[in-house]
């Protein structure tokens, strides 16, 4: 590899760490507005014009705080566990195409330039999934270091809630795949854009309805958020997992949270509302114009995705934890596997004229 | 009432079909809610905050806040040291030291020589207001009590007469002199009722 392309993926690295984490602070304030805003209240406002300074006080307030690590914790999975939230949130971003990728990759005197960290990964949809599950961990040691017992029993239901989910969320999302006959995401994305019918296009909402439903009750559950943040529900477990963190560490929870967030509300863009296709007309597949206008589509859905996501949390309370595992193994299993049955079959059947 | 009794009626969950029961409907109708609300306050300009300092809160009409002692038409203080109000006072905040009125107050036979309150150990319950034979102890609408010290916020005799100073404008006593017109309740925000009336009121900062 050149040391050119290794420049480039530098810099998108950089690019990319740095843009989400500062959308991470910019959600935060967002969601405190929503939060607000359903309340009948106005949120923070002081901060700067219109409070937007917000985020800056937030950062700066996690990071001067006091840093406590209690005397009986388990000391170095008690400091890993952040740092693992963190990290697999992060690195979920490697293979999620923000951009072009492939032949519609926009150029620089003939070098291709795609806007995607690791571009044409083949298992790209098992790879999030799969980095998607490590956060768990981050979860279980950060309960069972902190010795605390409300921490402890954070940790266990965060465990056995993920693991429930892992299998809808995963079945949801072979439907799509076996349609496209991709894990690429970049391709899922292709193959919505150039099928459908006249102007009605291939999203995925539209070809696979109960796949995307189960896909986005799950990613709700994977994501630790309201209706199904058992794992910190502060009126029973104190914070949950995160009772015993203060100061950054309890920032690195926070952020590895909301990158979350973002991951999946990419992943739900990307799978299931077409990706950077703007509905009703077409782009040239080349240039930078056409480029910038895909990222801007993309980026659109992902923040409609994001405060989609906030308004459900003040929409619903918080399920009861039997309610939880039912929904999971009584509901949404048996739903995504008759969805994917319904799909092999139509697929066998269409085979020829799709 | 007996379980067969003819006039206890049963009533049955409503049955729900099958679209009711995956509870898609009623989930868009909540998000349907909470939509209009968060446009609402977002664009629409309902949102209730008071943008306090700006801003001030106008507290109703029976809004317990920091106490007053009154004064009568001669300006004397209308308490009579009868301990009344000492004695109901659950917190047991106030402290009254009695003596003998001098021969030309005519009307009463003590005043209190020194009277204390506590305001960090009242309740605000009004239960002194209510003891009271000669209204001379009141609560006013003043909420924003503050003190850097707790001996700050011991309130003896001439700080509770001020408080009467301050707020007798705007809030009447309820008996004695001006001669008492006992408003209705009115809401709190209405600029009318009675209360505190910050001058500021008139002009409100639009809210960010």
């Amino acid at each position: 590899m050149a040391t050119w392309q290794f420049l480039v993926i530098l810099v998108k690295i950089v690019l990319i760490v740095g843009i989400f984490q500062g959308a991470v602070a910019y959600m935060i304030m967002l969601e405190r507005k929503i939060a607000a805003w359903a309340q009948d209240r106005v949120g923070p406002n002081r901060a700067g014009p219109f409070g937007l300074l917000q985020p800056l006080a937030d950062g700066a307030k996690m990071l001067l705080k006091e840093d406590v690590i209690p005397g009986y914790v388990n000391r170095p999975l008690y400091i890993l566990a952040p740092a693992i939230a963190i990290v697999a949130a992060t690195i979920g971003f490697a293979v999620v195409p923000f951009g072009p990728v492939g032949t519609d990759a926009p150029t620089v005197s003939g070098h291709a330039i795609e806007f995607q960290i690791a571009p044409n990964v083949d298992i790209g949809i098992l790879y999030v999934f799969a980095i998607g599950s490590l956060a768990v961990y981050a979860v279980i040691l950060g309960g069972w270091a902190s010795n605390n017992k409300y921490s402890f029993l954070g940790g266990l239901r965060n465990s056995a809630q993920i693991i429930s989910y892992e299998i809808p969320l995963g079945l949801s999302v072979l439907g799509m795949i076996m349609m496209a006959r991709s894990l690429d995401l970049g391709e899922i994305m292709a193959w919505q854009e150039q099928n459908g019918l006249g102007f009605i296009p291939a999203w995925g909402i539209l070809v696979q309805p109960l796949g995307c439903l189960i896909f986005l009750i799950s990613a709700f559950a994977e994501t630790n958020r309201l209706p199904f943040d058992l794992a910190e529900a502060e009126q029973e477990l104190v914070g949950g997992f995160h009772t015993e963190y203060s100061a950054m560490k309890f920032g690195m929870f926070f952020l590895g949270e909301y990158l979350h967030v973002i991951t999946v509300s990419f992943l739900m863009s990307i799978l299931f509302l077409g990706g950077w296709d703007p509905l009703f007309f077409d782009l040239g597949s080349n240039g930078w114009i056409s480029a910038v206008i895909k990222v801007g589509v993309l980026f659109f859905k992902v923040f409609l995705m994001v405060v989609f996501i906030m308004w459900i949390r003040w929409t619903l309370p918080r399920f009861r934890y039997d309610q939880l595992m039912n929904l999971a193994w009584k509901a949404l299993i048996p739903l995504a596997l008759l969805n994917l049955i319904v799909t092999m079959i139509l697929l066998q059947l269409f085979r020829g004229i799709g | 009432m007996k379980l067969d009794d003819p006039n206890l009626k049963r009533l049955e969950p409503p049955k729900l079909t099958l679209f009711e029961k995956t509870y898609l409907p009623q989930i868009l109708g909540g998000l349907v809610v909470t939509g209009r609300h968060i446009l609402g306050a977002a664009v629409g300009g309902k949102a209730i905050t008071v943008q306090y300092p700006e801003e001030q809160h106008v507290p109703s009409a029976n809004y317990r806040g920091v106490h007053r002692l009154n004064k009568d038409e001669q300006g004397r203080v209308k308490c009579v040291a009868c301990m009344l109000c000492a004695t109901a006072c659950p917190a047991h905040c106030i402290d009254i030291v009695g003596a003998t009125a001098p021969p030309e107050w005519e009307d009463r036979e003590k005043y209190p020589e020194s009277f204390v309150i506590d305001e960090l150990r009242c309740i605000y319950c009004g239960m002194c207001e209510e003891a009271c034979p000669v209204d001379a102890i009141e609560l006013t609408g003043l909420y924003d009590l503050t003190g850097l010290s707790r001996e700050e916020m011991i309130y003896d005799k001439t700080k509770l007469l001020s408080v009467f100073d301050m707020t007798k404008d705007a809030e009447p006593m309820q008996s004695g002199n001006p001669p008492a017109t006992l408003a209705l309740p009115t809401s709190p925000l209405e600029p009318e009722g009675p209360g505190p009336r910050p001058s500021s009121s008139a002009g409100i900062p639009p809210r960010s």
